[in-house]
């Protein structure tokens, strides 16, 4: 099943929501050194899966719902969740999305579908199965994504799921997003199939359902891939595993530290673990965010005065996500327990 | 008012909220094999769902489907089979209504019966109450009659909370007084079963009719026990125990967990803490002793708590 080309404006948002992430992200990972002890603990950035993951939130619909993993900065944005409110949560603030209670690992905006980020690798992947039988008993056409990463393909919670899911023909579509490494294990060293050489998509027919890999950087061919699942979910027939191959441009997060290291972000794995300069290199030089921004001023869809305009007018987004997150109050101390219960 | 055992009160309490709310679902193993499953007949296969062997996506996907404003009961038969899916039970169905500031409610039922020491041997037979008691979010009720078992289940699946509701497997078939009419029992509300003012004697699940039996025999006695059913441990009715430990001044607990993984010794902490001047002897604890549970007969009545052992903590305290 061939989708159509999305139109131009389409590509334009899909270029605005990706440079938003980016931007977004940046804004992040600088704060560790302009504005130090700010963030706490561990925050993992999806800088390289940006194109994965506007092209799969591409055709999000009301009464749709994603879940995802604690590497979750970008799907909310795309989902209209404040930029200001993100930050705030990852200062840990008062006005937070979460209202300083979750941070990094666990934004989540229920408002917009965006229904929770488990820290726990593979365990959403269940959950996401369960907001997608609740899609299946309303009836009403909505589907669930589950993003995850593919390390959690070797999680019982992922074999379990999909077996399910394929079972009941639940309206989920199991988003794999494969960067190649496993915090600092290569996927040729955890996953059988890639240790064969074959794609981690084949995983798909042990349960009876479509397996798809696709270029993850490339977010044209995401909307295709993920456009086509989700259509078949939509319709009754069922989940699809989609492997989207993409390259974590970032180690996998901030180095880990007691209280009074300052935290910072090392070099990617490939180079500090692994040697492999030149693999990291090639993949900043496919970096799917300026080779979109290319393709479509290359194409006359962006003209490059009007790209030049929207990565300021993000960076000032940005920007003030920063300034109203740094001036956020901390969360009354009375507000620790709270939510415990309903 | 009618008469039915424990396990068909249990049905009850579900029954009773299935027809009342078309949000709450029942799934599990070896359920609803049939169309004619009570449940399946009465609710529709969309409802109610077997599910493979898969604990973790089962409690998984009930966390999921809460999440999307479902009520879901999850069957897990037996307690321990929540420890293949540990990750689920204690540090994601009670973690997002809190991570997420209050955003989302996660009201799922886990069902699942604990206790069993009827030649289960060590694997089937744990009392791991306590072990869920200690998790922020969750809440915890165990059941020791029919009536409770109805009510309190009822007061679960409408819970907005994630609530894990331990029906004893040694009670499965004990009948008891059931109202017909819509029922539920509150969480927090400790029961007394039998009033007395010379020692307060606290037990849960099977330990409750133990405990009963042992106060009979005291009474002959002229000893006057005051038997305190908590039925939820989470949250805990602390004040009706310190009410009764103020009026008898001594305690006897009764847990058939482990010792040092019993419920009994956080009530004994809490009574040392808020009442060390009114106690006239030690809190004594009668648990199971610290080990897996043997499988010969034997072996098994003699590591848990009997009737003779209570009379004798009894005893030993008035001294």
């Amino acid at each position: 099943m061939s989708l159509p080309m999305p139109s131009p404006e389409r590509q334009i948002w899909m270029f605005t929501q990706m440079l938003r992430i980016r931007t977004f992200e940046e804004r992040v990972k600088r704060t560790f050194t302009e504005h130090p002890g700010v963030i706490r603990g561990h925050t993992h950035l999806a800088d390289g899966a940006e194109a994965s993951i506007v092209g799969s939130l591409s055709h999000f619909r009301e009464g749709d719902a994603a879940l995802a993993t604690y590497r979750c900065h970008g799907y909310p944005l795309v989902l209209g969740s404040d930029p200001k409110a993100m930050m705030a949560e990852i200062y840990g603030r008062a006005e937070g999305l979460c209202k300083g209670l979750g941070g990094s690992m666990h934004l989540t905006d229920v408002k917009r579908g965006f229904l929770g980020t488990s820290g726990i690798v593979g365990a959403g992947i269940p959950h996401a199965a369960g907001a997608a039988w609740a899609a299946q008993i309303r009836n009403k056409g909505n589907v669930v994504l589950s993003f995850f990463g593919d390390g959690a393909s070797k999680q019982g919670a992922f074999h379990e799921t999909l077996n399910i899911a394929s079972l009941w023909k639940l309206p989920v579509v199991f988003i794999m997003e494969n960067n190649g490494y496993n915090v600092v294990t290569t996927s040729a060293q955890e996953d059988a199939n890639a240790a064969a050489g074959e794609p981690l998509s084949v995983k798909a027919k042990s349960y009876v359902m479509p397996g798809v890999t696709v270029d993850g950087t490339d977010p044209i061919a995401v909307h295709q891939a993920v456009g086509a699942a989700i259509e078949r979910a939509r319709s009754g027939q069922g989940p699809t595993l989609v492997e989207s191959k993409v390259y974590r441009l970032s180690a996998h997060g901030n180095i880990i530290a007691p209280p009074g290291v300052p935290l910072h972000y090392p070099e990617h794995e490939a180079i500090t673990v692994f040697g492999k300069r030149e693999e990291y290199e090639a993949a900043l030089r496919g970096d799917p965010v300026p080779r979109f921004r290319g393709i479509l001023v290359q194409n006359g869809i962006l003209p490059a005065a009007a790209a030049e305009d929207l990565s300021s007018r993000i960076a000032n987004e940005m920007q003030e996500a920063v300034t109203f997150a740094l001036n956020s109050p901390f969360p009354s101390l009375e507000s620790a327990l709270d939510y415990n219960y309903a | 008012m009618a008469q039915m055992p424990y396990i068909a009160a249990i049905d009850a309490g579900i029954h009773q909220e299935m027809r009342r709310d078309a949000n709450v679902l029942y799934f599990g193993q070896n359920l609803a094999t049939t169309e004619n499953h009570a449940f399946v007949a009465a609710y529709g296969p969309n409802r109610v769902r077997v599910t493979p062997i898969s604990e973790t996506a089962e409690i998984g996907i009930a966390v999921g489907a809460a999440m999307a404003g479902f009520r879901p009961v999850v069957e897990l038969y037996m307690a321990e089979f929540m420890l293949v899916a540990m990750d689920q039970v204690v540090n994601e169905a009670p973690r997002f209504r809190y991570m997420t500031g209050g955003q989302v409610e996660v009201p799922l039922v886990l069902k699942a019966g604990f206790g069993f020491t009827a030649g289960w041997a060590g694997q089937h037979t744990g009392s791991l109450t306590a072990l869920f008691m200690g998790v922020p979010g969750l809440k915890v009720v165990v059941p020791a009659t029919a009536a409770d078992a109805k009510g309190l289940m009822a007061t679960a699946i409408r819970d907005d909370n994630p609530v894990v509701y331990l029906h004893h497997y040694m009670l499965t078939l004990e009948p008891g007084e059931v109202p017909d009419d819509e029922y539920l029992v509150p969480f927090g509300k400790a029961e007394i079963r039998r009033a007395g003012g010379d020692v307060t004697i606290v037990a849960t699940g099977w330990m409750v009719p133990r405990a009963l039996t042992a106060a009979e025999q005291l009474a002959k006695e002229g000893i006057h026990a005051e038997v305190i059913d908590p039925r939820t441990v989470v949250p805990l009715d602390l004040e009706t125990i310190l009410r009764s430990v103020d009026k008898t001044g001594r305690v006897v607990l009764v847990d058939q967990a482990p010792r040092h993984a019993s419920v009994s010794s956080i009530i004994a902490a809490e009574i040392a803490e808020h009442r060390f001047g009114v106690l006239k002897a030690p809190v004594v604890q009668v648990t199971a002793a610290d080990t897996t549970i043997p499988y010969s007969e034997p072996l098994e009545a003699h590591v848990i708590p009997n009737e003779a052992r209570i009379v004798a903590a009894v005893h030993k305290i008035l001294k």
